[in-house]
């Protein structure tokens, strides 16, 4: 099995108000199987069993799911891979004697905490400012009794699985967070229960994602191949077609 | 209208703003290539009898051009705002940015609007100063048309486009102007959210053939001038 030799280039940021910088660690011995939160993780027990701070991360699931995770790796999100979250991404993907450069998130609307963890509660006031259904919709329908076509079903179910990592605002030139934000939007719009808010919802969440400084959506895309989900810039359209559509009311 | 507090200027609503002013400035662009495409034809006739039909529109190419001029300036001032957004909204630059590819419109063009716009609107400003208010007739450029005289453009055109210094610079600007309609176009699609999954692909793909397309077009007319054509 191969064995790595890693040189790492760390963030260390010891609160938000504290001027980081890029600290320099060297890992030898690493298995090619383990993930790269496993290498963080035996770079930690080092550091801690050597008297050190450990290096904080956020991470939760470890199967991709949470949305927990999520750093820049050698200046792509989430690593080099496509459709897959950092916890996903295993050290059979570098080299032996790679140097990886590894930060958090950069953008205003996501302050850093500690290291390579950002704060990412601007995306749940998004979601406070208009993400739900105000009615109760009862329990489980029957089936059939809300007759959905497949297209329209498969759209929101493909919006749906957004896991709120923010890797579209990390990868974002402009630090944007359309896409978070349209799919939130339209995996609820498109169905009946979402559809009656539809206006008074793409109105108020895009007006939150402004007041929490974020860029604009230049459409170049780096949302999409940063995304774990795979969520398509269609969304960002559709978005905006129903912006248009609420501005017409 | 009924939620007058939320209705405000959003990055949604200035975006359509942008695409729908740079619609309009690809309809303009295309005319104006249209148009300049008579400099091709070697006697400077064509062009000159162009130019003079155009300023024999008097006040209704005074309404044109204000309308155009407020056209671009819609797009500028609304441009220049968000990109001072985005440039606050990542106050600390990665140390290392990588693109991470896949079938995205990421590329240089879209990556450099800002750049590629910014020179064009430089441009813009030397080319109204060289020939909207260049030298006329007063100043001897003077062609005839049967037994009138009108402004002879065509030799204030070729003379300025066989400086090579112009020649060079007017070529660069143009391949920034196919750049910039690269991806413009389809972008402007896409903020108007006129894009659905199904035409997307081919809207990005139509919209950079025709920004290229326009890009190519206008970088033929100096190059022929300035290899080919005298006076």
């Amino acid at each position: 099995m191969p064995k790595l030799k890693l040189n790492l280039e760390i963030w260390r940021q010891k609160n938000p108000e504290a001027q980081g910088s890029f600290e320099p660690y060297q890992l030898s011995d690493i298995d090619d199987d383990i993930s790269f939160l496993e290498m963080l993780d035996l770079l930690n027990e080092q550091l801690i069993k050597s008297g050190k701070a450990p290096v904080e991360f956020d991470s939760d699931c470890r199967e991709g799911i949470c949305g927990s995770c999520g750093v820049i790796i050698n200046g792509q999100a989430h690593g080099p891979l496509q459709a897959t979250t950092t916890c996903q991404l295993y050290m059979r993907h570098f080299g032996d004697g790679d140097t990886i450069i590894i930060e958090p998130w950069r953008s205003k609307a996501f302050p850093v905490i500690r290291d390579l963890v950002v704060d990412r509660s601007a995306f749940d006031r998004i979601i406070a400012a208009g993400g739900y259904v105000s009615t109760k919709t009862g329990p489980h329908p029957d089936a059939n009794s809300h007759l959905i076509p497949k297209p329209v079903a498969d759209q929101a179910m493909d919006n749906a699985t957004c896991i709120g990592c923010g890797a579209c605002v990390a990868a974002c030139p402009n630090a944007s967070a359309s896409l978070f934000t349209a799919a939130k939007i339209s995996h609820l719009g498109l169905l009946p229960q979402g559809n009656p808010e539809r206006s008074k919802r793409v109105f108020r969440m895009v007006q939150k994602m402004d007041l929490e400084g974020f860029g604009n959506c230049t459409n170049i895309g780096e949302c999409r191949a940063a995304c774990p989900k795979e969520i398509s810039i269609d969304t960002i359209a559709q978005m905006r077609r129903d912006y248009v559509q609420a501005l017409k009311e | 209208m009924s939620y007058p507090q939320v209705k405000s200027f959003t990055t949604v609503f200035k975006k359509l703003l942008i695409a729908l002013s740079g619609l309009g400035l690809v309809g303009f662009v295309v005319v104006h290539l249209l148009g300049n495409l008579t400099l091709l034809r070697s006697d400077g006739a064509a062009f000159n009898a162009y130019a003079a039909k155009l300023e024999s529109f008097g006040p209704l190419l005074a309404v044109a051009e204000i309308g155009l001029l407020a056209i671009f300036l819609i797009h500028i001032v609304t441009v220049l705002t968000t990109k001072k957004r985005n440039l606050d909204a990542r106050p600390v630059a990665y140390r290392q940015w990588r693109s991470k590819g896949g079938d995205t419109p990421s590329n240089l063009s879209s990556r450099n609007m800002a750049v590629s716009g910014s020179l064009i609107l430089l441009f813009l400003g030397i080319h109204i100063w060289q020939f909207r208010f260049g030298p006329g007739m007063s100043q001897g450029y003077i062609a005839t048309q049967g037994q009138e005289q009108i402004r002879d453009l065509y030799r204030l055109v070729v003379e300025t486009l066989k400086n090579p210094v112009m020649f060079l610079f007017y070529s660069v600007v143009m391949i920034l102007l196919g750049l910039h309609l690269r991806h413009g176009i389809w972008s402007a699609l896409q903020s108007l959210g006129m894009t659905r999954s199904r035409t997307t692909t081919p809207l990005r793909l139509l919209g950079a053939i025709l920004g290229v397309l326009l890009g190519v077009g206008f970088l033929i007319i100096p190059a022929w001038i300035y290899f080919g054509a005298s006076i």
